[in-house]
């Protein structure tokens, strides 16, 4: 498929961005029937340059019919050590195995395993094509305005699927959702340090005034190598002090770390809001980051957005086969990705508003009144329920969502 | 006024885009645009992990 200058490049299904979300949508619209599915992404190189901590869970690998994740699975840990500002720790998952341990990614081979696996179901890449605006005729999004290495041109599409981020600009100019506010946003600075002292089977997370409205994490990517990183809430900011300031400070302040060399940077903004009223108008769906489906505790999306890219992928099948795209025909993908997901994305976000309020004297307390606690399982439900147990008060808000 | 960007600082993360309340900022690529419309609130410039953004003229 080659663009010329002021054409028009017909398909069925568009996929704006090709990270896992993007490919993972294009996959199951493929997979289900879609003929000509095509994904446009707007570097040079899928999954490159990463913007993620990299450390996710693998319980959802079955759901998304993925068998094999290969050389992108750089490293498993054995469960989490939290760290309150005082130094009392607590540990998850001591009894963990097989897919239930934590994973830590090459999230740039992860990408591009996951644009194979659409390859391979018929799916079409352009790589270096950027979108510029969408096109909508009476009211519908109907294609996107798109430049390839300079040339102009037009694609046109039954059914848009906005997969392109926290940044999405798809959502926006469909005016499909408000902007975001400052309390619901995260902004992020990564190290991967190499040659450091520490304990490698586990993920780290370190929590209060380190990274305030956030937290700071260590995800081992080998024995000596691991990604140092944190996250602060933007409405939390002190002064003209950067994500890159208050994670060097806590680097300079830990010789394990400060010894270390980096050999990656990486940073990234990232969406701790609840899940909006809507991710579609007539013509468009938007999944993954650019749908705000971020964990609000974790900050992770890989998982929520890989299951409900499934879905979209699913729906756009089924519309392409009825011929279907309006936000009527389109409202089977909300109600479907919402059953899957929203319960726990409302109950996670109500205790991140919570989590938002304590200071380094409550997490101190918290974190000492779980650290005799064996907890098992390596999940934030897991760590609500515990803190429920000892301190009732603080889930008082969303305690029928436990 | 309007922001500007240190490229020599700008990791190309999009932080400042998904944030930009007037949608007036653009990542294409390894470019930064910065199109009409800002309303100098800043969120940007504080929201940049690295520092690479300033309101003209500060």
């Amino acid at each position: 498929m080659k663009p010329k200058a002021g054409g028009k490049i017909d398909c069925d299904v568009l996929v704006i961005g090709a990270g896992p979300i993007g490919c993972t949508a294009a996959r199951f619209a493929a997979k289900n029937g879609a003929e000509n599915v095509l994904v446009i992404e707007k570097r040079q190189e899928i999954g490159s340059p990463v913007r993620c901590a990299e450390g996710v869970s693998l319980s959802w690998l079955e759901e998304l019919e993925i068998d094999d994740l290969g050389d992108a699975i750089k490293w498993k840990v054995k469960g989490a050590k939290l760290y309150s500002p005082s130094g009392h720790k607590m540990t998850i998952g001591k009894e963990l195995a097989g897919d239930e341990v934590g994973a830590v990614l090459e999230r740039d081979v992860f990408d591009k395993e996951m644009a194979v696996l659409a390859a391979k179901e018929g799916v079409d890449f352009m790589l270096k094509t950027t979108a510029k605006d969408v096109i909508k005729e009476n009211g519908e999004v109907v294609g996107v305005k798109a430049e390839n290495m300079g040339e102009k041109f037009e694609i046109r599409a039954q059914l848009v699927i906005g997969a392109d981020g926290f940044e999405s600009q798809v959502g926006r100019w469909a005016g499909v959702y408000d902007t975001l506010k400052p309390s619901d946003i995260m902004t992020c600075f990564q190290y991967r340090l190499s040659n450091i002292d520490f304990d490698p089977e586990h993920t780290h997370f370190y929590l209060g005034s380190v990274a305030p409205g956030g937290y700071l994490w260590i995800f081992p990517k080998g024995e000596d190598k691991a990604n140092v990183g944190l996250g602060l809430q933007l409405s939390r900011l002190d002064g003209n002090k950067t994500p890159k300031d208050y994670l060097d400070e806590f680097i300079e302040d830990h010789e394990e770390f400060d010894k270390g060399q980096a050999v990656d940077m990486v940073a990234g903004g990232v969406c701790v809001d609840h899940p909006p009223d809507s991710v579609i108008t007539d013509g468009l769906m938007l999944v993954g980051d650019a749908s705000r489906v971020v964990d609000p505790i974790t900050g992770g999306g890989i998982a929520n957005g890989m299951k409900q890219a499934k879905i979209a992928g699913e729906v756009a099948a089924e519309a392409v086969e009825e011929g279907k795209t309006d936000e009527e025909f389109l409202s089977r993908y909300e109600k479907r990705w919402r059953k899957r997901l929203e319960d726990k994305l409302w109950r996670n976000y109500l205790a991140k508003e919570k989590a938002m309020e304590l200071d380094d004297e409550q997490f101190d307390m918290i974190v000492d009144a779980l650290s005799d606690q064996d907890l098992d399982e390596l999940s934030t439900e897991a760590l609500l329920k515990a803190v429920a147990d000892k301190h009732p008060e603080l889930v008082e808000s969303f305690k029928d969502m436990l | 006024m309007s922001v500007e960007v240190d490229m020599d600082k700008c990791m190309h993360c999009g932080a400042c885009v998904g944030t930009c309340p007037e949608n007036v900022l653009f990542l294409n690529d390894l470019l930064l645009e910065v199109n009409k419309g800002c309303i100098d609130c800043e969120l940007c410039v504080k929201v940049c992990p690295v520092g690479a953004l300033k309101l003209r003229g500060d």
